[in-house]
C-alpha cells in the first residue's frame, strides 16, 4: 500500500464514497476538469462524470443554496468552498437553513451535506485565503465542525462526515495538505465524529490543539521530551460536538493544560475548552490554563503572517509558564 | 400575444484584428490620433510591467500574482476615460486602469508581495482597494454611486468584474440597485473567457453578459475589449450618461485571458492550446500597432525605444518594491480601529516584547 498525503486521503475518501453511494455528488468552483485548486477532486470527474462532479458558476451563495436543495431531496452533496475566506456568502444558507432544517421541520426535512473548506494560513497565499474561522461555526447549533490533521484521520473523518445525517463543516488544514505521507487503507472504515484523538500519552502537561497547529504541537512535545517533560497531545479533530471528557480526563491526570490554535484569541474555540476546564476541572488544575493563539487581529498578508501564527517557541514558552506555577 | 418589452444588445468595434478600421466614423477622442497613440504606449507599459511581475513571482520575489496579459486595451480604456473624482472599484487584475488613475506599479507589487501597504496606494484616496472575494466591489460601487446621487455630485462609480464574477449574487444586486435608484454607476464585465478553469459558457445560459443589465433597467452594450477605440468610446458614452443623471450601464468587454488565472494556476490542465493560439491573433496590442504604423503615427524604431524606456520605468518600481523593508510586527495591529482598545494595545505590546525577547 502506497503512503499518501492528507489531500490524497481526501480524494481517496471522496472516491470511495462515490463508488459505494450513488447519491453522493461533488460540487464547487473548479472541482471538475481542474480537480480543485488544491487537487482534492483530481480525477473524480474523469471517473464519475460531470453529473456527479459539477463545476458551479462562480458564486458561493449558489453553491451553498444548491447544496441545501440537493441534500433535502435525497442527494448527499459534498460542496467545496475554494478557500476559507470565501465561505462568508454561504453563511445565510448554512446557518438559517442547513443547520436548522431538521429542527424547524420537526424532522420532516433533513440536510445531510458536507462543506469541505481548505482552512488556515501559512502558505503565503493572497488576502482572504488564510482564515482560521472555525469558531464562527462552532457557535452554530445543529452543525458538526470537523478538522483532521493527518491523512488517516482525514480519510476516516471525511467518510463519517459524508455518512452523517446532518450538515458537517469539514475544515482541511491546507498548510499540512502535503506535509507528510502515511499509509491509509482504502477500506471504507469511518472514524467516529465525536471523539478527540490522543496522539501522545504524557503525564506533566496536556497540549490541546487541532488542524495545522498539530504539527507545531507535536514538535513542541518532542522538544519537551528532550528536557524530560512528558506532554500529552490531544487532537480535538471533532470540535463540535466536543468530546470534552477525553480532555478532562487528561487534565485531571496532568493538572496542566495549554491550548494551541491558529484563530484569533477572543472567542476562539480555545475559550470554550478553557471555560469548561474552569467549570469542571478547577480543583484538578495546578496552574492556570494557557492559550497560544493568533492575535485579535486579521491574519496579516504573508510578509508578516508567520509572526501571527503560533510557533514552537511560543508554545514552549507557554508550557514553561504553565509548569513554573 | 402582444409583446410588452423588446430588448437587444449592440456590439461595438472599430478596429479589426488586422488593424484596419471597420468603421470610419471615429469617436471624438480617436479623431486626434495622438490620443490613441498615448493609450497604445500605456498598453505597452502595462505589458512590460506584467511580464516583469510574473518573472518576479517565478524567482521567489513576489507572491501569487494575477497576470493581466491580453486585457491591456480594456483596462487602459476604462481607466483613461474616468475622471479623478470618479470612484473606481476594481477586482484584482485591472492594473492598467489603476495606473491610469495614479496607482504606482510598486503599490501593485507590494500587495502581491504580501504587504498591506500596497492597498494604501498612490491613486485617488477615494478609490477602493483590490477586491479578492469576487464581485463584492460591485455593490460598494453602487453604494458610492448612491452617495453621489444623494449629494448631487457629478461623479460616477465604476466597477470591474469578470465573466465568472458576473454569476455572483452581488453583481445582480448591484445591477438591480443601480436601476432602482437610477445611479451613476457603470459595471464593466470583463469577459476574458475563463474563471480559473470554468469557461464562460458554463457560467450562465445567457447569450451575452451585457444583457444581465437589462433586468435592472440599465444601458447595456457588448464591446470588443481588445479594441481600445471601442472600449474608450463605450466608456466615454456611459460616463456621460451617468454623469448627466441618465442612469447606469453594464458594458461587457470581450477579451481573453492569455495567461494562467494566477501564477498558482496551470491552465494547460483544462484549456486547449489551440484556443489560446487563436486568441493571440485577436490580442489588443498588435492590431493597434498596425493601425498606428499605417497612420504614420508610430514606427518599429520608436517602439524599440519606448519599450526600453518602459523597462527602465518598471525597474525603478521593482527596485522601490524590493527595497521596502518588511513592516514591524506591530503593523498587524495598526489600523485595526480608529480608537485602539486597551485589550488590543496589550496584545500589541506583547507582540513587540516577543520580537525583542
Amino acid at each position: 500500500m502506497a503512503a499518501i498525503t492528507l489531500i490524497e486521503a481526501i480524494t481517496q475518501a471522496l472516491a470511495y464514497e462515490m463508488r459505494h453511494d450513488e447519491s453522493v455528488l461533488v460540487l464547487g468552483e473548479d472541482v471538475g476538469i481542474n480537480g480543485g485548486v488544491f487537487r482534492a477532486t483530481a480525477g473524480l470527474q474523469q471517473i464519475f462524470g460531470d453529473q456527479r462532479v459539477l463545476d458551479t458558476p462562480l458564486d458561493e451563495t449558489t453553491i451553498a443554496g444548491l447544496t441545501v436543495g440537493l441534500a433535502t431531496q435525497g442527494m448527499k452533496p459534498i460542496a467545496e468552498a475554494q478557500f476559507d475566506g470565501f465561505m462568508y456568502p454561504m453563511v445565510d444558507h448554512i446557518i438559517c437553513h442547513a443547520a436548522r432544517m431538521r429542527y424547524r421541520t420537526r424532522g420532516r426535512l433533513t440536510c445531510p451535506m458536507v462543506l469541505r473548506v481548505p482552512w488556515g494560513g501559512g502558505i503565503r497565499a493572497p488576502e482572504h485565503h488564510s482564515e482560521a474561522n472555525e469558531s464562527i461555526f462552532t457557535n452554530v447549533p445543529g452543525l458538526r465542525v470537523v478538522m483532521p490533521s493527518s491523512p488517516q484521520r482525514a480519510y476516516g473523518l471525511l467518510l463519517a462526515a459524508i455518512r452523517d445525517p446532518d450538515p458537517v463543516i469539514f475544515f482541511e488544514p491546507k498548510r499540512i495538505y502535503r506535509q507528510y505521507k502515511e499509509e491509509v487503507p482504502d477500506d471504507g472504515e469511518a472514524l467516529p465524529l465525536d471523539v478527540c484523538f490522543v496522539l501522545r500519552d504524557g503525564s506533566d502537561v496536556t497540549l490541546v490543539s487541532w488542524g495545522s497547529q498539530i504539527k507545531e504541537t507535536l514538535e513542541t512535545a518532542d522538544a519537551l521530551a528532550k528536557e524530560g517533560i512528558s506532554a500529552e497531545v490531544i487532537d480535538v479533530a471533532c470540535l463540535k460536538p466536543l468530546d470534552f471528557d477525553t480532555i478532562l480526563q487528561s487534565v485531571k491526570k496532568t493538572g496542566r493544560c495549554v491550548i494551541i490554535h491558529e484563530a484569533a484569541k477572543t472567542a476562539g474555540f480555545g475559550a470554550e475548552i478553557a471555560a469548561r476546564l474552569a467549570e469542571e476541572a478547577l480543583y484538578d488544575l495546578q496552574a492556570p490554563v494557557e492559550r497560544v493563539t493568533g492575535y485579535d487581529t486579521h491574519i496579516p498578508l504573508f510578509r508578516l503572517e508567520m509572526k501571527y501564527l503560533p510557533s514552537v517557541e511560543k508554545i514552549l514558552a507557554a508550557v514553561k509558564r504553565c509548569l513554573s506555577v | 400575444m402582444p409583446i410588452v418589452a423588446n430588448f437587444e444588445i449592440e456590439y461595438l468595434q472599430y478596429l479589426g484584428t488586422d488593424g484596419r478600421l471597420l468603421n470610419d466614423d471615429l469617436p471624438e477622442f480617436a479623431q486626434d490620433k495622438k490620443n490613441v497613440l498615448e493609450l497604445f504606449k500605456q498598453m505597452l507599459f502595462v505589458r512590460s510591467f506584467d511580464t516583469k511581475a510574473v518573472a518576479l513571482q517565478r524567482t521567489g520575489k513576489l507572491g501569487t500574482y494575477a497576470s493581466c496579459l491580453g486585457h491591456e486595451a480594456t483596462h487602459i480604456g476604462i481607466g483613461s476615460a474616468m475622471q479623478y473624482d470618479d470612484v473606481f472599484a476594481p477586482s484584482y487584475r485591472e492594473y492598467g486602469a489603476m495606473f491610469m488613475r495614479g496607482v504606482k506599479p510598486r503599490d501593485v507589487l507590494m500587495y502581491w508581495g504580501g504587504d498591506e501597504r500596497g492597498n494604501n496606494f498612490s491613486g485617488p484616496p477615494h478609490d477602493y482597494a483590490f477586491c479578492v472575494p469576487i464581485a463584492t466591489q460591485c455593490l460598494h460601487a453602487a453604494g458610492a454611486a448612491l452617495t453621489f446621487k444623494l449629494r448631487g455630485e457629478p461623479r460616477v462609480a465604476v466597477s470591474c468584474v469578470g465573466d465568472g464574477g458576473s454569476s455572483k449574487t452581488d453583481t445582480y444586486a448591484a445591477i438591480n440597485s443601480a436601476g432602482a435608484y437610477t445611479l451613476p454607476f457603470i459595471l464593466c464585465i470583463i469577459n476574458n473567457g475563463w474563471a480559473i478553469s470554468v469557461p464562460r459558457k458554463a457560467q450562465t445560459g445567457a447569450k451575452t453578459l451585457a444583457q444581465k443589465g437589462i433586468a435592472g433597467g440599465l444601458h447595456c452594450l457588448q464591446v470588443d475589449g481588445n479594441d481600445i477605440i471601442a472600449v474608450r468610446a463605450a466608456m466615454d458614452h456611459a460616463l456621460k450618461l451617468a454623469r448627466n443623471g441618465h442612469g447606469g450601464s453594464v458594458i461587457e468587454f470581450v477579451t481573453y485571458r492569455l495567461a494562467d488565472h494566477t501564477t498558482a494556476d496551470d491552465a494547460r490542465r483544462y484549456r486547449d492550446d489551440a484556443e489560446v493560439k487563436s486568441a493571440w491573433e485577436r490580442e489588443p496590442i498588435s492590431r493597434l500597432r498596425t493601425y498606428l504604423i499605417n497612420e504614420k503615427m508610430w514606427s518599429e524604431t520608436e517602439e524599440a525605444a519606448w519599450k526600453e524606456e518602459c523597462g527602465r520605468l518598471v525597474d525603478i518600481e521593482v527596485n522601490a518594491y524590493l527595497e521596502t523593508k518588511v513592516q514591524p510586527v506591530e503593523a498587524m495591529f495598526d489600523y485595526l480601529y480608529g480608537d485602539m482598545p486597551a485589550d488590543i494595545l496589550a496584545q500589541r505590546a506583547d507582540a513587540i516584547a516577543w520580537e525583542k525577547r
